[in-house]
């Protein structure tokens, strides 16, 4: 099928494209209006390698996808149960085993990203307002570039940070008060993740609520509210798409983020909703499933592409719905 | 009018729940600011301890009959200088009798250490039929137990390091035959498996050549882009479509990028696993949409005035946009491009999917040499469970973070210098 | 017609009152190191409009604005002199300025309805200081501020739509029925009709007029004719200085400074 398609774009696809940019070629009159043409067209490809990306990515990942959905069927991965790719490595238990539901891997994703909303909706809307209502200018100038900084520092910092800090912290806390608590607790990841998105959050709202116009606060002011009951009475709920529109593609690179959750989150696929214990994510599956010697006819190397293109999906529907809800908003108060 | 008291009886409530706001917000950003301190203390403090390194001396009889015969460079080479160094500490340690006494009396200095006598010999062979006394490498356990990482306090039983072993340190450093120096191997040499030996040079290589194919590919194509869809493109269907495909690649988790890399470049088009070549391909793709989204920005914040007037002198369009557009809107090209690149610099997860997580001991020596980045060498580290490569994963942070810090300080100040206000 | 910056100069007319509601003495108003208001003393009386008019940039909506200190917000913005509400400075330490607003409202240039219904705009300000104790009080509260500003009988069948869908004239009129809701006793107006076309402007000057019974109110204007039509006083204001005040008839038959004659006229403006 690979080799049909690559056949079918070199020897027909682009003799054509070809010729079309020749007639064009040639139908301009002076040389530097040829080489004025010859520059317009290398932008407009360099402007469609977003699009080849795109359709790169949907196609390939979609490929290998629809390979795995061959071997073990969508149902089953959508909604089985258990989650256990390394037994079916044995050629005569391919798809057979049906150890490949995706369900543990979902809940285990949603609710490391569950802990990491909780921690930085709050906060990270907190400080925004902080730092754009009431924080004095030499405390704006100190704060948002340390939150820039929190922002900056790459997730395998993070990552170190959880396994290695934060993860045995918890664990020797709540042991104290007689929890159970697994060494790579959803709790410790979800914990540091938030962190990781807090600046993100308050970064897009300070935008957000920096966009509610000046007169609305004057107004509200003017009639004898205090800061505060301005802020939520008005600033706030004008600002409300926005800020959900920022929550969604927060939430997006939540269950995107791969190196906290690889260092810090478990491999086993535990099914459950306790913060302290063990669970693994989409992205720690589609790592582990891919690092080391992949074999492209396996269900456990062509589980990871299935996964990713539910992951892609997925955050795509978020993205396009943010974007679209973050746009409308700024439009309103142009 | 009740108005008047009304308001004033209800006033300090008002107020004191407006207290309590701002301290929430206030509170919500020191919680922010603590995490970033406790993190880079909690580094640094980690770190200090790797920017030094534990020799032991050893004392070595040379004698030719160590040596084939005649002695040449191919000799001296195929020496046993293991042999050497444990029969030199046999020499000093006579008591030590038991075979698994012994093995353990050998573990005091690094597997490195013959290859380090090796080559010091071959620089001055004349030292052979001498016995001379060689600083060289203590094993990492030796080097965590003199920077008081591992308590001697402890039970024997729950240390990683004998009572045995402890008593000849003591005995070495009473000799004074233990020093601690600056530790250069950690930033000339590549991977090992044991701590003493790695370094991260052969990360940091494989990040410089990683990094310029993402710049060579993602700078020209992005700003080629946003020139078209910025001074050229028609508002149609067409361009609506490219752009939003590019706000949503923008926020596509990257490690996305990794499977089209795994999928398209290395399985459909073959090219090899574990090189710069490829990483910097699949990050070239990661940070082409912001790099697109930053120069439309710069584009977009020249004035019409100054196109008006190129075009008003006869310029064509590619005339005004060569000769003034892309000059001026240069520097917010620039600086939006490289903090880009500084966030490619730190990304993991692709590379971990095409393959650059593979244990590689040698100098990367160009862009299609299997080679690991920096980001990629802290994640291998942070999963090894010797207790001396936690130092160092915590050194090659604090690494990688002061590479990162620097780049965009600069970027800073060439924004605060060239910048230009319309 | 000579006009130095910094020279002293005396404010032609009587600007007090024998019944003031606020009276201003020697207030200047800095935004960092420039001065953009420079002594003006006046009075506003009980029951009276008083409009102040004067060219752009001549400082009459800062000094406006200090009158209920909404220039608090600006954070370079500095006031001195004194402005006392009923024999009380509204600077001082022990004025409260949640109470103080309250107590002064205020309308503006834009029409600035909150993203709520209407129903929720005009309750906003009696729900914010606790004025109803029952839903019925809000409502009668609600449905007389809206009667008073003029605009029931055109919304009380839309009370639970969006404040911001009404046109330019009814947001307006809407803004003035939430500042009278919570009862205030001075209204301060910054060219309220200025985004507005001319009837909708007449409709809220017919109201201006009508709220003279109860208020007194302040209202900055662009349009000689607007205050000429709803003012008792007038104030002419050039480059931060208070110039004439005094009866608007007087002030509109025979201006006595060079200044107010000469924007009066038309000469400039």
């Amino acid at each position: 099928m690979n080799t049909l398609f690559s056949l079918f774009l070199f020897f027909i696809g682009l003799p054509v494209v070809l010729m079309v940019a020749l007639h064009w070629f040639r139908r301009q009159r002076s040389m530097r209006n040829r080489i004025e043409f010859g520059f317009k067209c290398f932008l407009i490809l360099c402007a469609c390698i977003a699009i080849f990306t795109t359709i790169g990515i949907v196609l390939s990942v979609l490929f290998e996808a629809i390979r795995f959905f061959q071997i073990v069927p969508l149902t089953d991965f959508l909604f089985g149960l258990e989650w256990s790719p390394q037994t079916a490595i044995r050629a005569d238990q391919v798809g057979s085993s049906g150890a490949f539901g995706a369900v543990p891997l979902f809940t285990g994703t949603f609710l490391i990203t569950l802990i990491a909303m909780v921690i930085a909706v709050p906060l990270g809307l907190l400080s925004a307002i902080y730092l754009s209502e009431y924080a004095s200018s030499k405390v704006r100038a100190i704060g948002k570039p340390v939150l820039e900084i929190l922002a900056g520092i790459p997730t395998v910092v993070y990552g170190f940070f959880a396994a290695l800090t934060v993860a045995p912290l918890i664990r020797n806390h709540a042991s104290g008060f007689g929890f159970d608590v697994a060494s790579e607790s959803a709790l410790a990841a979800g914990l540091v993740m938030g962190i990781m998105i807090l600046p993100f959050i308050s970064s897009l709202s300070d935008d957000v609520i920096n966009a509610v116009p000046q007169a609305l606060r004057d107004g509200s002011l003017g009639l004898g509210a205090t800061h505060s009951e301005t802020i939520k009475r008005v600033v706030l709920p004008a600002a409300f798409p926005g800020i959900v529109g920022s929550i969604l593609l927060a939430i997006s690179r939540a269950i995107g983020e791969t190196m906290i959750v690889v260092m810090a989150a478990g491999l086993a696929a535990n099914l459950t909703a306790n913060p302290f214990h063990s669970v693994t994510t989409v992205t720690v599956q589609i790592v582990t499933l891919l690092v080391g010697d992949q074999e492209f006819d396996s269900p456990k190397t062509l589980a990871a592409f299935a996964l990713g293109i539910t992951l892609f999906v997925i955050t795509l529907v978020l993205n396009v719905i943010a974007l679209k809800v973050v746009k409308k908003y700024k439009e309103q108060y142009d | 009018m009740n108005v008047e008291s009304t308001i004033k009886r209800t006033i300090a409530g008002r107020y004191r729940k407006e207290r309590r706001f701002q301290q929430m917000g206030m509170i919500s950003m020191v919680i922010g600011m603590m995490f970033l301190l406790w993190l880079l203390v909690t580094i640094v403090q980690d770190a200090t301890s790797a920017l030094r390194q534990t020799l032991v001396a050893v004392d070595i009889s040379l004698d030719e009959d160590n040596f084939d015969q005649p002695i040449n460079k191919a000799s001296i080479k195929s020496a046993s200088f293991g042999k050497m160094i444990k029969k030199s500490l046999r020499k000093d340690f006579p008591d030590v009798k038991k075979r698994k006494d012994k093995k353990q009396l050998y573990k005091i200095v690094s597997n490195g250490a013959e290859y380090a006598i090796r080559d010091s010999i071959i620089e001055s062979p004349e030292l052979i039929g001498t016995t001379h006394r060689f600083w060289v490498f203590a094993d990492d356990e030796i080097d965590m137990l003199m920077k008081g990482l591992i308590d001697r306090n402890i039970e024997e039983g729950n240390r990683r390091v004998s009572d045995k072993t402890i008593s000849w340190v003591d005995e070495l450093v009473a000799e004074g035959r233990v020093e601690t120096r600056f530790n250069w191997t950690f930033f000339t040499s590549g991977d090992s498996r044991d701590p003493e030996l790695s370094g991260i040079w052969g990360a940091m290589k494989g990040s410089i050549f990683t990094i310029l194919i993402t710049m060579l590919l993602a700078l020209p194509i992005g700003v080629a882009a946003a020139v078209y869809l910025q001074e050229f493109a028609p508002k149609n269907r067409f361009t609506d479509l490219i752009e939003v495909n590019i706000n949503n690649l923008a926020a596509v988790p990257s490690i996305i990028f990794g499977l089209l890399g795994l999928a398209i470049l290395i399985n459909y088009f073959g090219l090899p696993r574990s090189v710069p070549m490829v990483g910097g391909m699949v990050l070239a793709l990661m940070t082409l949409p912001t790099v697109i989204i930053s120069s439309r920005t710069a584009l977009a914040a020249v004035p019409p005035s100054i196109r008006e007037a190129a075009l008003g002198v006869g310029a064509s369009r590619v005339q005004m946009i060569l000769h003034h557009v892309l000059p001026l809107a240069a520097p917010g090209i620039l600086t939006g491009s490289i903090i880009s690149l500084a966030r490619a610099l730190g990304e993991t997860a692709p590379l971990l999917v095409i393959g650059m997580v593979a244990f590689i001991v040698d100098i990367p020596t160009g862009p299609d040499s299997p080679s690991t980045v920096l980001p990629v060498q802290i994640y291998l580290w942070a999963d090894s469970p010797e207790r001396a490569f936690v130092e160092r994963t915590s050194a090659a942070i604090l690494v990688l973070l002061i590479v990162l810090v620097s780049i965009n300080g600069l970027t800073a100040m060439l924004r605060n210098k060239v910048e230009r206000r319309w | 017609m000579s006009f130095k910056e910094n020279q002293e100069y005396q404010t032609v007319g009587n600007a007090f009152s024998d019944d003031p509601m606020i009276t201003c003495r020697n207030v200047d108003v800095f935004y960092a190191d420039k001065q953009a208001i420079f002594d003006v003393s006046l009075d506003i009386a009980k029951n009276e409009v008083l409009a102040m008019i004067g060219p752009s940039g001549c400082g009459k909506s800062t000094f406006l604005r200090c009158l209920n200190r909404m220039n608090d917000t600006i954070d370079i913005c500095r006031v001195s002199g004194e402005i006392t509400l009923h024999n009380e400075n509204i600077h001082s330490r022990e004025t409260d300025v949640v109470y103080l607003r309250a107590r002064v409202g205020m309308v503006f240039q834009k029409p600035n309805p909150f993203p709520k219904s209407v129903y929720e705009n005009v309750a906003y300000g009696p729900r914010l200081h606790g004025l109803a104790e029952t839903k019925s009080d809000l409502n009668e509260i609600v449905e007389s501020s809206l009667r008073r500003a003029g605009l029931w009988k055109e919304v009380k069948d839309r009370l639970e739509q969006a404040g911001t869908g009404l046109s330019g004239g009814q947001q307006q009129r809407l803004c003035i029925a939430r500042a009278i809701a919570i009862q205030p006793e001075v209204i301060l107006m910054d060219e309220p009709c200025s985004a507005l076309d001319p009837i909708a402007t007449s409709v809220i000057e017919e109201l201006i007029d009508e709220l003279k019974q109860q208020y007194s109110i302040c209202i900055v204007t662009h349009s000689m004719q607007q205050a000429a039509r709803v003012s008792q006083r007038t104030a002419y204001f050039h480059l931060g200085k208070l110039i004439e005040i005094g009866l608007t008839d007087d002030i509109f038959t025979h201006p006595v400074h060079e200044l107010t004659e000469g924007y009066i006229t038309g000469r400039f403006g």
